[in-house]
């Protein structure tokens, strides 16, 4: 199952798919001519608009609800994931929880929101989860250590995931945009969830680290077995080519080159589709 | 703001304007001001003293080069002069932001060869280097504000290896701005000034980026391509 799909499959299915949803069109400029009355808070419904109205709102094709469906799947997944930890009694620390995951498990509701939004009718159901991975990780609810671990797992692989599917949007300023909007705020969980864990003895930064033999440094193997080089050719963590350069031969402040950790902190890396979904479909019940 | 609603103009253009207008909204709902370029009419802007992005890719990963050259100015600057009070753990983390923003800066450099701009010289008279406070706050601005930077101009960037490329540099933006936030304020790591309603990340245009970094900066930045030219 490939949530992040979305706008790939919108494309193979719809090639016209950028003519519709460009500003050029004339549902678009609508949108934008009442936009300046329009506050911040309403832009995604904004954007549902946009959907409803360069597909109109009973002539979406089902390829297109089927991916956005894909997609409302993993946010259902992170939700659920998010729910449940807060559901468990004496799993995750009050003052934790007030700082960090109410704030975490809101955003992953408001994503699913935002996406039954733009779905509308169309939206799928929450289908069923198993949080344990298939028995990975059968204490996930009961042991904080390992939600925090999963949690740093799920954030991350969703980084990577919106940032592997940008080149889908290439230009499309109105859903690329709001893609690179839920990328930065799953990059701040990553980063706010990988310190918490540092809080409580992992030896673990905020942003992925990494050396020439080693891709992953969250410590847990079966995401690791993952984020090796992915089926679409996307490289590992620790890549440090960068656009043709190597960027450990770039200056540091160390001197003429750069230490290889610090390279690979500095990028990180898309995930393709396929990959993905392997670390995910265990999570399914 | 007055909106235009009869333009009829067709291509990339009348995208961009459009998307100007569109984001200013979100502008003046985290009280910046939007009036930069949101009526304006397209035409083109004739560069005075300072220097220019250039327009197309180029233009946009000028654009970043010169956010990323602020950005790791700043931090040797933190790192020589650490402040009053700084815990181990804060400069572990504040020199590797150093070393990343380094990177980036360095990077951009290399990538666009003979097309970058010239090396910027910053001016942060207004940052009190030995005080934890400023030095926390004006770390805070600088990564939330390239976050939304870098979310706003993606849709302006054609090839799709550059597009990665700032992908690829955003998201390192936003663990860095989650850590400082938190630094200040533990649990402000999403907080409403810079997440709306519905847990989507702000983002800002050039336009409205560029006055900001020139606070900081001697070396004035326009982009004309974006509408946006240093007074």
């Amino acid at each position: 199952m490939n949530l992040f799909k979305v706008i790939e499959e919108i494309e193979k299915v719809d090639p016209e798919f950028n003519e519709r949803i460009s500003p050029r069109r004339d549902a678009i400029k609508n949108i934008t001519s009442f936009g300046s009355k329009v506050a911040i808070a309403a832009l995604p419904f904004a954007v549902a608009t946009i959907f409803k109205k360069a597909y109109g709102a009973s002539s979406t094709p089902t390829a297109v609800n089927d991916v956005l469906n894909f997609a409302l799947t993993l946010e259902y997944l992170e939700s659920y994931f998010y729910n449940q930890g807060a559901a468990s009694s004496g799993l995750i620390p009050a003052a934790d929880a007030t700082l960090y995951f109410n704030q975490v498990q809101a955003d992953e509701n408001e994503h699913v929101a935002f996406l039954k939004s733009v779905l509308g009718s169309a939206a799928i159901a929450s289908p069923s989860f198993d949080l344990t991975a298939k028995g990975t990780f059968p204490n996930v609810l009961t042991n904080y250590t390992t939600f925090l671990a999963v949690a740093n797992a799920f954030e991350d692989t969703g980084v990577r995931a919106y940032k592997g599917q940008a080149v889908n949007l290439i230009g499309n300023q109105v859903v690329l945009t709001a893609a690179l909007s839920i990328h930065a705020v799953e990059a701040r969980h990553a980063s706010a969830i990988r310190s918490l864990r540092a809080s409580y003895g992992a030896t673990i930064t905020p942003w992925i680290t990494g050396s020439a033999s080693v891709s992953n440094d969250t410590g847990i193997a079966a995401i690791n077995a993952n984020y090796g080089a992915g089926a679409s050719g996307y490289p590992a963590e620790n890549n440090v080519m960068q656009g043709g350069v190597d960027v450990t031969t770039l200056a540091s402040a160390y001197g003429s080159t750069t230490p290889y950790n610090v390279a690979c902190e500095a990028f990180d890396e898309p995930l393709d589709m396929t990959t993905v979904v392997n670390i995910v479909t265990p999570f399914f019940a | 703001m007055k909106t235009e609603t009869e333009n009829n103009t067709v291509g990339p253009d009348m995208a961009r304007r459009s998307f100007l207008r569109y984001a200013g909204i979100g502008a003046a709902s985290v009280g910046l001001l939007a009036a930069t370029a949101s009526c304006h009419k397209d035409h083109a802007v004739t560069p005075s003293a300072g220097i220019d992005v250039g327009a197309g890719d180029t233009g946009i990963l000028n654009f970043a080069y010169a956010l990323e050259q602020l950005e790791a100015a700043f931090y040797i600057q933190v790192i020589a002069t650490p402040y009053t009070g700084m815990s181990p753990a804060e400069l572990t983390a504040l020199t590797s932001i150093r070393d990343h923003e380094i990177l980036h800066r360095n990077f951009f450099k290399a990538a666009l060869g003979a097309s970058a701009i010239q090396s910027l010289t910053v001016d942060f008279s207004s940052i009190d280097f030995t005080s934890r406070t400023s030095v926390l706050a004006q770390a805070k601005a600088f990564e939330d504000t390239g976050v939304m930077a870098y979310d706003g101009a993606g849709y302006l960037i054609q090839n799709p290896t550059y597009l990665t490329l700032a992908g690829k540099i955003v998201s390192v933006e936003a663990r860095h701005a989650a850590l400082i936030r938190d630094l200040i304020t533990p649990g402000s790591f999403v907080a409403s000034d810079v997440i709306d309603s519905n847990g989507l990340n702000n983002s800002l245009t050039i336009a409205q980026v560029l006055p900001i970094a020139n606070t900081y900066l001697k070396t004035k930045v326009s982009a004309a391509s974006y509408n946006y030219k240093a007074s």
